[in-house]
């Protein structure tokens, strides 16, 4: 994978949920090397654009089509989506109760690799390998005994949703909402994280409501989002016209 | 019985499933003394054991069916079913390669690879089917400990001083409905003794076969650990498919005299019916050991995946002082299966301490029932129970019940119980997705974590087998 070539391109994506259509004719194209990030108003359909490109079966595609690395993504199963290089930061994890999340961690390293016909790790030498990346994050190594996000607080749920991603490597990363909730010293972390992952061979997707995470990670193109379609395309700089100015210019402008 | 009628019973076409043609003794159907009787006279019975047996019936006579569990089921009629079936001619074999080649396959489609199982694990097997012991297998070690394995006839024949001594004490024939229909019908099962201070050379292992359609199973299981005597004891069921509802009401009492030690153990997949709820063995055993000694221990781990209907509470009865009772369960149910099981820990004797482990798993439109009893008796000085009740549900039409008993009579007593319940749903399952994970191994990932600590207790071939046993049973169920 060089930069410049299409890892997605999301073409006329029409979704619903629970018989409610939520994405009506979105386009979305994301090249290697690149960071995409995602604005727009509460219940404008960006964490369904998210789970509708990672699989999850409450969503129907009624029209449009998605390429991931060229290949058909939404013919694929999303475990299948997640081998090929798919990777999801949820804006709400769920709790895996009885689950260590050391072994669900492994489990799902060496999955993703087993998939891309990578080395997989036994316990003793995923052990070192993810407590190197805990380091990276500022995550106590304590976080592996204990079930998976069970009673973790807000914030380091999405600590440990970054590490997966650190984990499992991914080809486009989409992060819905990873900054949310975060403290400062949070933010800053996380915002490393991305960075490191940050590549000519791969593309991320930040979803986020602020502008602080783009000062951290700064983004090539920014999207605004608005009743599933996005209206509007720009450069980091719209991100900052946002942040003063609101939606209301540009969602009055898409009803006109 | 003509020999062309007890052919056309044997050659009924089955919808599903098989059924080996190996030819049996069925009695005709319906219970009477004088079935009763023929039971006894065929297994060439002593006196005092038949009068056991008519003893039960005529107690039986007088019982209901009990209604108080969260189960449900056509009445059953006691009339309509065989209460003998044994294979025909009783082979004395010495080693399984002189068994029927037609029952080594039906074994074979089990999965049951008994022959090297039992010899590359070093296990004894006594292989029940249809209610009579083909074969046993390791005798001779075990004689040389002084160790008794064998079938419950066998005993009767061999030991009957030892069968008459202890026959009944902890379930008595009057005991309840099923306890005492067994005791009036039963064929055959298992008989171990463990004398003073033996350690059972190896783990003990019986496996239960129901083969015949409609023939009622009774089995009666009896182990005797003498003082400072331990045993680790196995039982493992697997039915083949067929199409009627078939009643099995096995009876199990063990006895553990001064610092004895029993374990149990049970990994349970009998036919639970289809997914529609057709067919399905029902389950409704009763188990109860008893710490008759000091320092006596008695565990059971079970692990129950399969029948359409189950009723089952192992127990212990803690008489002896600071004597120790453990049940580690995980109970599955899926589809239309029903179960309702738990355990009784009755503490009388002082200092006596007792701990329930329960993990319930339903899944499909199941239901799913713990029945869990604590009594502290008056003279239980000190006496400690903990119970922690978990359920598990997957997916949004299965149901799971908690109904713990606490009778504390005696006030120094101290008794904890914890409960929780938690679902696997879509969300959970799509989480995993996410991560490169199938739907299969994250139900098989989350119920491992969730029975880890019944699954500890078992010997580490039956936590395997357990851990796929259960992967296996909820194939399909989600997503
Ligand atoms: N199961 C459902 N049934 C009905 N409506 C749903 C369902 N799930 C989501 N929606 C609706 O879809 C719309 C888009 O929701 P979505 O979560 O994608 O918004 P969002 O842009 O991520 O919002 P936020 O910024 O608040 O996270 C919302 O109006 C939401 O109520
Ligand atoms: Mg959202």
């Amino acid at each position: 994978m060089s930069a410049g070539e299409v890892l997605l391109e999301v073409r006329g994506l029409h979704a619903s949920v629970a018989g409610v259509e939520i994405l009506k004719g979105l386009d979305l194209r994301l090249c290697a090397g690149e960071v995409h990030a995602i604005m727009g108003p509460n219940g404008s359909g960006k964490s369904t654009l998210s789970k509708v490109l990672a699989g999850h079966p409450s969503y129907t595609v009624s029209a449009g089509e998605v390429a991931f690395r060229g290949i058909d993504l939404l013919a694929l199963e999303p475990e299948e989506r997640a081998r090929q290089g798919l990777f999801l930061g949820f804006q709400y994890p769920v709790e895996i109760p009885g689950v260590s999340n050391a072994s669900f961690l492994r489990l799902a390293y060496n999955t993703v690799q087993a998939g891309r016909g990578g080395e997989e790790l036994d316990p003793l030498e995923f052990d070192d390998f993810v407590r190197g990346r805990m380091q990276l994050l500022e995550m106590d190594p304590g976080f592996l005994d204990r079930d998976v996000n069970e009673g973790f607080s807000g914030g380091e749920k999405k600590r440990n949703e970054i590490l997966q991603m650190a984990l499992l490597d991914p080809l486009v990363a989409i992060l819905d909402e990873a900054d949310s909730g975060l403290d400062i010293d949070a933010l800053r972390i996380v915002s490393k994280g991305i960075s490191a992952l940050r590549a000519q061979h791969n593309a991320v997707l930040l979803v986020t409501h602020y502008q602080r995470l783009l000062d951290h990670v700064v983004p090539d193109f920014v999207h605004v989002m608005s009743e599933g379609r996005i209206i509007r395309t720009g450069p980091r700089e719209l991100a900052l016209e946002l942040e003063s100015r609101g939606y209301d210019w540009l969602t009055g402008a898409a009803a006109a | 019985m003509s020999t062309a009628a007890l052919q056309s019973l044997v050659n009924q076409p089955y919808k599903h499933g098989f059924v080996t043609a190996i030819e049996s003794d069925v009695a005709p159907r319906g219970l009477s003394e004088d079935m009763i009787r023929m039971i006894s006279h065929k297994k060439q019975e002593p006196d005092w054991l038949l009068q056991f047996r008519l003893d039960a019936y005529r107690h039986w006579l007088t019982l209901a069916p009990p209604q108080w569990a969260n189960v449900r089921h056509a009445p059953i009629d006691f009339q309509d079913i065989s209460y003998y079936s044994a294979p025909k001619a009783r082979p004395k074999l010495a080693s399984m390669d002189e068994v029927d080649p037609e029952l080594r396959r039906t074994f074979e489609r089990l999965g049951v690879p008994m022959h090297e199982q039992a010899a590359l694990a070093g296990v004894a097997v006594d292989v029940i089917f249809d209610s009579v012991s083909v074969t046993t297998t390791y005798k001779a070690r075990l004689a040389e400990a002084g160790v008794i394995f064998c079938s419950f006839s066998e005993a009767v024949r061999e030991h009957p001083e030892l069968v008459r001594q202890y026959l009944g004490t902890v379930v008595p024939p009057a005991d309840n409905f099923y306890a005492a229909l067994n005791s009036a019908v039963f064929t055959d099962g298992s008989f171990c003794f463990i004398p003073r201070g033996v350690r059972c050379p190896m783990e003990l292992s019986t496996y239960f076969r129901i083969n015949t359609q409609e023939s009622g199973q009774f089995e009666r299981t009896l182990i005797v650990a003498e003082s400072d005597a331990y045993v680790s004891y196995l039982e493992g069921c697997t039915a083949p498919r067929f199409d009627t509802n078939q009643l099995h009401a096995a009876v199990v009492e063990l006895v553990a005299l001064d610092r004895a030690e029993i374990k149990y153990s049970t990994v349970q997949n009998w036919y639970a019916g289809d997914e529609n709820g057709i067919g399905g063995i029902f389950n409704f055993v009763t188990k109860r050991g008893l710490c008759w000694g000091t320092d006596s221990k008695i565990s059971w781990t079970q692990v129950e995946t399969g029948s359409a209907i189950t009723w089952k509470y192992p127990s212990c009865v803690l008489l002896g002082e600071r004597s120790v009772g453990e049940f580690y369960s995980v109970a599955l149910t899926n589809h239309h299966q029903q179960a309702d099981t738990g355990t009784k820990m009755i503490h009388l004797g002082r200092d006596t301490r007792s701990t329930i482990i329960s993990k319930g798993i339903s899944a499909g439109v199941s239901s799913n029932t713990y029945r869990g009893q604590v009594k502290v008796g008056p003279r239980a000085q000190g006496a400690r129970n903990y119970s922690q009740c978990d359920s598990m549900l997957i997916g949004a039409d299965c149901s799971a019940s908690t109904f713990p008993y606490i009778d504390v009579q005696n006030a120094s007593a101290r008794v904890e119980h914890e409960a929780s319940t938690s679902r696997i749903g879509e969300e959970q399952l799509f989480y995993f997705a996410s991560r490169g994970v199938g739907a299969e191994e994250a139900i098989s990932m989350i119920i491992n974590g969730f029975c880890r600590d019944v699954f500890t207790q078992l010997p580490m071939e039956f936590a395997v087998e357990a851990t796929k046993l259960l992967g296996l049973k909820l194939e399909g169920s989600v997503g």
